[in-house]
């Protein structure tokens, strides 16, 4: 069969997300150049247009959907999904980027070239169906993050945050990579699909240590990018470390592609051999819960304790791979979204109240923010209560169907464990609440200025979001659920 | 050199080369969690990157498939955009602390 190596318009629809994100970065930092100094705030409505044009391609590419460039991507409902999820949480971040730019002096194209080309890349890790591909896609996200961790390079949390992310992103990429070679090199495919059908093929005469010891090192890999216990530790540090909004971004995005890896692995390839992962994934999935939570008691810094918080939640989605069901994969699909809205408000708030070089990002700084800004504080107490995953807030249906499908896969101890630890993250999700709205305010705090229109959209959008989610999760899941046996 | 490329194809067992792959991962690993200097660290990384390198070019000829020669120059290009971000952030540690002693670089909390 003659292979054509110049794409077809069909090939370039169902990649144009990917396209225009790339081109638009590129842009921003040549037009950055050429720009008078006080229309930067242009970028970042240039970005933000560039992500919004971005979902809209994705959903014109998921109306002519199949595969492209010799089945090296694949556009499908979960691409799709993942594509939108992280394009949206890309805008999210942009609006409360703006602001804090401003008043950190650091505004400039490249940090947001930097969001568009990891969004590019976690796209690209959406939708890849080769192995090779995902590793570029995974590259590409997480080497732009490791700069936006460091942005503000004259501050010294900045640095320690950037080089402890890069150090311990490449390692993990290592790993990845070795069990890509492994694999590989047992199958003679990178192919996902075609590896799935060598794997159940018993005549096919696949080693099955070596491809044990591939998932083993891809798993190391991808327990890293989801900050999955034990290969969590880089996450608090990081997020304490970096930008606020930053944060906001490593939290979600990069964790949401990495998790659609993740599924995209375990439930293409990986399903015919399932009993061997679910040992391994139960224990990592209640050791994340434990870890996290339980670290997260401790906490005095907001942004380490949303961090650890993160870990946590990082776990309830590994417990819904354990299910290793279409079920869970469509419930880790829903939490990632309603993850998403919720954490992202978070930590704009947090953004906002932390003040000029984010010097007040104390709990203690937070005490009687309910008289000094009662909006703020009434807003974060929602994104709590939905982190807590209290009833009408996205947060409950996510963990609601997660455990579900947990019970369903006869999963009855980890679904058990799994509600005693949301149990306990009620104590350190509701004692900010407390601090915010019984305490007194402590001396010295200078007075809250009015939240930047960014913010306040930012806030409004996620806090709709997790109500409406919240009231009606069938928009969502609907699709998810539709989506997730295409992976098979 | 084609006489050498046969002898080595013929007289040395495809598992060397994979053994000897797997030793430099480790070493590389183990360097990684042992080694205090940033700049030794981020060898140690690398080593592991062209760990990955030699078995997928053992692979590659055990296969008769030539993807896993592609294969290893993607790790290359990656590891060449790896080395710019990582050597600049290095840079940025350095001019701010005036050191390269890992533990020194600890002021967040643990």
């Amino acid at each position: 069969m003659p292979v054509s190596f110049i794409p077809t318009p069909q090939e370039l629809l169902r990649f144009s997300p990917e396209i225009l994100l790339s081109v638009v970065a590129t842009a921003l930092m040549l037009a950055e150049a050429v720009m008078k100094p006080g229309s930067r705030t242009k970028l970042a409505a240039t970005a933000f247009a560039a992500l919004a044009a971005a979902i809209a391609l994705s959903a014109a590419a998921a109306a002519d959907s199949g595969p492209a460039f010799s089945n090296l991507l694949v556009v499908d409902g979960f691409s799709t999904f993942f594509r939108i999820l992280v394009c949206a949480a890309g805008m999210l971040v942009v609006l409360i980027s703006s602001n804090y730019l401003k008043r950190e002096g650091h505004e400039s194209g490249e940090y947001y070239a930097l969001v568009l080309f990891s969004i590019a890349g976690q796209c690209l890790m959406a939708s890849a169906n080769e192995l090779i591909m995902l590793f570029i896609g995974l590259e590409c996200s997480s080497i732009a993050t490791y700069v936006l961790a460091g942005y503000l390079r004259d501050d010294r949390r900045n640095n320690e945050a950037a080089l402890k992310y890069f150090l311990l992103g490449s390692f993990a990429a290592a790993f990845f990579l070795y069990g890509i070679s492994w694999l590989w090199g047992a199958a003679g495919t990178t192919y996902l699909t075609e590896i799935r059908r060598l794997l159940l093929d018993p005549s096919a005469g696949i080693n099955a240590t070596v491809v044990s010891a591939a998932a083993a090192l891809l798993l190391v890999g991808l327990a890293f990018k989801v900050s999955a216990a034990p290969f969590q530790m880089w996450a608090p540090d990081v997020y304490q470390g970096a930008p606020a909004p930053v944060a906001a971004f490593l939290s979600v995005g990069p964790k949401a592609a990495a998790f659609a890896m993740f599924l995209r692995i375990l439930m293409t390839v990986f399903a015919p051999v399932g009993a061997k992962w679910e040992p391994v994934l139960w224990t990592v999935a209640l050791a994340t819960m434990i870890i996290g939570n339980f670290a997260a008691l401790w906490q005095t810094n907001v942004k380490r304790l949303l961090a650890y918080s993160s870990i946590a939640h990082a776990g309830y989605v590994t417990v819904a791979l354990t299910a290793m069901s279409d079920a869970g994969a469509a419930a880790a699909m829903f939490y990632l979204a309603a993850y998403a809205l919720m954490n992202i408000g978070a930590f704009a708030v947090v953004t906002h109240v932390a003040g000029q070089g984010e010097r007040h990002v104390e709990l203690a700084d937070l005490a009687g923010l309910s008289r000094r800004s009662p909006a703020m504080a009434a807003i974060l107490s929602v994104f709590l209560l939905s982190l807590t995953g209290v009833p009408l807030t996205a947060g409950f249906f996510g963990k609601f169907y997660i455990f579900k499908a947990a019970l369903d896969a006869d999963l009855v101890w980890l679904a058990v464990l799994g509600l005693l630890n949301s149990a306990v993250a009620a104590y350190y999700y509701l004692r900010i609440i407390v601090v915010m709205y019984m305490h007194e305010p402590s001396q010295g705090l200078p007075e809250l200025p009015a939240a930047a229109p960014g913010i306040r959209w930012a806030l409004a959008a996620s806090a709709a979001g997790t109500f409406v989610l919240g009231v009606a999760p069938s928009l969502v899941l609907d699709y998810a659920v539709a989506s997730a046996p295409l992976l098979r | 050199m084609a006489d050498l490329t046969q002898v080595l194809a013929a007289e040395v067992p495809l598992s060397w080369y994979l053994i000897l792959s797997v030793i430099l991962f480790v070493i590389g690993a183990a360097g990684f969690l042992i080694r205090r200097n940033i700049i030794t660290v981020f060898m140690c990384i690398e080593l592991m990157l062209n760990a990955v390198n030699l078995s997928f070019i053992a692979f590659s000829h055990m296969l008769k498939n030539v993807d896993g020669h592609i294969y290893s120059f993607f790790v290359m290009v990656v590891a060449a955009a790896e080395a710019a971000v990582g050597l600049a952030i290095i840079l940025t540690v350095f001019k701010n602390r005036a050191t390269l002693e890992i533990d020194e670089v600890s002021s967040l909390k643990l």
